[in-house]
This record gives structure tokens, C-alpha cells and sequence, in this order.
């Protein structure tokens, strides 16, 4: 596997070995830790060089969709500076985790919160004084609450609770929410940053990528690109989760990491593995094999992050049983308001579930494929496709338990004639 | 410049009005709601037109018993796309 690299850059990092940084205050840090470690920051100060500082370090959001933070937060003070009546912008910390197989923006919450205030009070700034949220589910609250009561500057910070659904910390579900208390993504006729909640410019961050701004106004642009690659600066905490007795752990791994070192970190060995869902639910199947974690490069070696999920799939369990599960919680999690998702979805989930269940039958295959096809890029947000994306890979990925099953048996060691 | 026919899916039942005033750029699927024709991604959400469309979709845009379309100018280039990070 070649990789397109900056020359003088040095070849990804082999270990997933990483100085804490956004855990560097330790467990349930509480303000007094949380100065010893980080130092102080005034917001005020900090936000004039802020928008330079995010552009000259790369960061890119952390919760999913990996788009440039400072082309976010660019386009969001532009449009409030826009028309005839300037409008003050919304900043809304999304700490909505609704991935299952995600944990990473709970534990920061509770271990970090001060540096997620950080990044939204130096953010809300750079933005000219922005209307601040901090959305999170129930059980993140406790924590923001605590830390924002014992602290400056943030009387004006509300706490929204976030419902534990799948599809409510997606942008548009989150303004939503705020708005209306209905947690589903809305028609986006314009974007959020030219208008989201009540009219104004929105912009919806996710945790731990506030938390990655909070220390960029410290320590600066060149600090943060001291971690990873140049292509994927900086680091990213990532939920690994795998067979028992693996146990659920939270790293904060280097950009451009090899996946085999986060799984041998989170203490698996690669080799038995047969495949990896990285990503999460709207992420892809891998095969641990030679593949780098970035939000860029060639797909063939490159598995994308999202928004930090990588679960290992048991080796004696069936990758299409497994996908036939995912898919009919996702068919479930639908909003039910956009017609292709609301049928298109659960015509989905069946399909699969019957190959699954080893009905002998070569036209289910074809007709998973056209569904597929059928639902993507055909609804207000994007859980059609990310859907599909998952179960297009599972068909890849586990191509020869496809065939088994649709010959009518389980080829999955362990598995049991279907 | 390019127009843009903008379907609010939360709003669409398919009725199928739209489909029979723009046969050539709206199917149907398998539930009734419109599918744009030879289109990809989110090109199926805005859907770009041809100037010879535009009539029918403003009719479209004006009958649609939901509400559900509305017309766009694009200029320039494309918006940037907004797909997940995968």
C-alpha cells in the first residue's frame, strides 16, 4: 500500500503511543486541576488570532463529518455579517452520542469539561460574541453543570438535554431540539450557518472537537500539528470496543495511525480479527489489515474515522448477522419523516434479515443492492446513504459468508447452519 | 446559474404530482415519491434542471399539494458537498 504523503513529513506513526492531551488533567479534573495543567485562558484574548490558528492547523470536526473547523466557523461569522440587519451568530457544543458503539464525547465530558467550555467560550468570541448551548444526553449533564456553575463567564451558557437517539446530535436534529424539543433533522433548504436556530447563523461543533480548539488557542497551530501527519494533523480520541474480555476504552491516538496499532493498544491482537466497523454505524467495515485511520486519502488503505467508533468484531460471529442487526436498529432509528428513508430502510433491513436467516433465494442480493441505490442522497439529513455505505461494505467485506448464506448455510466459525 | 428543484422530503407524501408534470426528470420509487432521473448523492435532494424544464417545475413548485419543492439559483460552482467523513 503507497501512500500519497508530504515528502518531508515522517511516515505515520507505527504505535498508537500518544501524550494525553485532552485528558491531560486526569480522571473528574475538576477547574483547579484542570488550570495546573492547561493554564489559564482568556477568551477574549485569545479569539482575534483564533480563525488563523484553526486554518494553519488543520483541524477537522470530530464528530463525523471531518469537514475543516475553520471553514465552519468562516462561513458562520461571513453570514452574520451579511444583509441589512447583522445577526449574532449561535454556537451550540453538540455532545449528543448516539452512535451505541460511541463513548469518547461522554468520557471528555466528564473528565474535561472545563476544556470544552474552553473552546466554546473562546469560539462564541471569535464569533463577536455568539449565543452559547452545550447539548448533551442526560448523562453528560451532571458534569457541564457543575463545571460551568464554578467558573466565569458563563452565565449565558444554557444546557440543553440531548434525547438518546441515534440521529439527534445530526446538526440540523440539534437546532431542532433547541428550538422545538423534537430531536429530527429538519429540511435544509439553506445551511445551518446562513440559518439555523431562530433565523440566525448556527454553528453546531461537536465536544471533543471544541475541546482540539480550546487547545489550539493555548499552544497554537504548529503545537497542535506536532501529532500526526500532515494530511491528519493533530489527535483524535477514538471509542475501541471488541469481543469480551476486551473492555471498552477511550485513546487519544495520532492522526494517520495504523489500526492495528489502536487495536493492539486497546489490548487485541489484529491478527485473528476478520473484520473492523470503523466509524461507527454509518461507517464501513475493514479488515484490519495495512489500514490507516484519517479522514483523507485513498480508499483503499485509508478507513475513516467519523466520529471515532472502532469495534472489532468478534471472530467466531457472522459479519452479515452482525450488519442484519445494525441495519435493523438503523431502520428503526429512522426519523419516519422523509418517505425513501421511512420504507426505503426497513424494505432494507428485511432483505438482509432474510439473507441472514439463509432464505436460498439469488435475487435478494440484487435486490439489497437497488434498494440501496434507491434510497441514497434522498432525505433532509444523510442517514439513507451512511446506511447504505455500511451494508455496501459488509457485501464486500463479507462477500463469502454472502455467498454461504445465500447457498444456505453460515460459513462463520462458530456459526450455525442458517 | 443553474436552477435548482429543492425537495423538502420532510414535507413530500408522494403524491406524484410532480412526477407527471416533469416525467423526464422525476420518477417514482417503489412508494410513490419522486426519484430524479440519471441523477446521483444529493443531486436527488436539489436537483439540478435543464432551462427547458423550468416551466413545468415552477408549475410543480405552484401545485404541489404538500409544499413540498422549491426553486433555487445556484451560482457558480456547486455548493461543497456535504457527505460524512467516510
Amino acid at each position: 500500500m503507497s501512500q500519497a504523503r508530504d515528502t518531508c513529513q515522517p511516515a505515520p506513526p507505527a504505535a498508537a503511543r500518544q501524550e494525553p492531551r485532552l485528558l491531560a488533567a486526569g480522571p473528574d479534573a475538576g477547574w483547579d486541576q484542570h488550570l495546573d495543567t492547561f493554564g489559564p485562558l482568556d477568551a477574549d484574548v485569545a479569539a482575534p488570532g483564533l480563525l488563523d490558528a484553526l486554518a494553519a492547523s488543520g483541524l477537522t470536526g470530530r464528530g463525523g463529518a471531518a469537514f475543516e473547523t475553520w471553514r465552519k466557523v468562516t462561513a458562520t461569522a461571513e453570514s452574520g455579517r451579511k444583509g441589512l440587519f447583522p445577526s449574532r451568530p449561535v454556537l451550540i457544543a453538540n455532545g449528543a452520542e448516539g452512535e451505541p458503539l460511541s463513548f469518547k464525547d461522554r468520557t471528555l465530558l466528564t473528565h474535561a469539561p472545563h476544556l470544552v467550555i474552553d473552546g466554546l467560550l473562546t469560539l462564541a468570541s471569535a464569533l463577536g460574541g455568539a449565543s452559547m448551548y452545550v447539548y448533551a444526553p442526560a448523562a453528560g449533564l451532571p458534569r457541564v453543570r457543575q463545571a460551568l456553575a464554578g467558573r466565569p463567564g458563563t452565565k449565558r451558557v444554557r444546557v440543553v438535554e440531548a434525547p438518546e437517539t441515534f440521529i439527534s446530535g445530526e446538526s440540523s436534529a440539534v437546532v431542532n431540539m433547541i428550538a422545538t424539543g423534537t430531536a429530527v433533522p429538519l429540511d435544509q433548504r439553506r445551511r445551518l450557518s446562513e440559518s439555523g436556530l431562530n433565523g440566525r447563523p448556527t454553528l453546531v461543533v461537536n465536544v471533543e472537537t471544541l475541546a482540539q480548539v480550546a487547545l489550539i488557542a493555548r499552544y497554537g497551530a504548529h503545537w497542535f500539528r506536532e501529532a500526526g501527519t500532515a494530511a491528519d494533523p493533530g489527535t483524535r480520541l477514538v471509542s475501541v470496543s471488541g469481543p469480551a474480555p476486551v473492555r471498552d476504552v477511550v485513546l487519544e491516538v495520532p492522526g494517520g495511525v495504523e489500526l492495528s496499532a489502536v487495536l493492539k493498544e486497546a489490548g487485541m491482537d489484529p491478527a485473528p480479527l476478520s473484520a473492523v466497523l470503523v466509524g461507527g454505524y454509518h461507517g464501513r467495515w475493514v479488515r484490519p489489515a495495512a489500514h490507516v485511520l484519517s479522514p483523507v486519502g485513498p480508499v483503499a488503505g485509508t478507513a475513516r474515522p467519523g466520529a471515532g467508533v472502532i469495534h472489532a468484531l468478534d471472530p467466531n460471529s457472522c459479519g452479515i448477522q452482525a450488519t442484519a442487526r445494525i441495519l435493523t436498529y438503523l431502520a428503526n432509528e429512522s426519523a419516519r419523516q422523509c418517505g425513501p428513508c421511512m420504507f426505503g430502510l426497513p424494505a432494507m433491513a428485511s432483505v438482509l434479515n432474510r439473507i441472514a436467516g439463509g432464505e436460498r433465494n439469488p435475487r435478494l442480493a440484487s435486490e439489497l443492492d437497488r434498494l440501496g441505490r434507491l434510497v441514497s442522497g434522498r432525505g433532509a439529513c444523510r442517514h439513507p446513504e451512511g446506511t447504505t455505505g455500511l451494508v455496501s461494505s459488509a457485501l464486500e467485506v463479507f462477500a463469502a459468508d454472502f455467498r454461504a448464506h445465500l447457498a444456505g448455510y453460515c460459513a462463520a466459525p462458530g456459526g450455525v447452519a442458517a | 446559474m443553474t436552477t435548482i428543484l429543492h425537495i423538502d422530503w420532510t414535507s413530500c407524501d408522494g403524491r406524484g404530482l410532480c412526477t407527471e408534470l416533469l416525467p423526464g426528470v422525476l420518477d417514482r420509487d417503489d412508494w410513490g415519491y419522486p426519484v430524479a432521473r440519471g441523477k446521483a448523492g444529493r443531486d436527488r435532494t436539489d436537483v439540478p434542471l435543464r432551462d427547458a424544464d423550468r416551466e413545468a417545475a415552477q408549475e410543480a413548485v405552484f401545485l404541489c399539494p404538500k409544499l413540498a419543492l422549491s426553486l433555487q439559483e445556484r451560482t457558480g460552482p456547486a455548493r461543497e458537498s456535504r457527505k460524512p467523513g467516510r
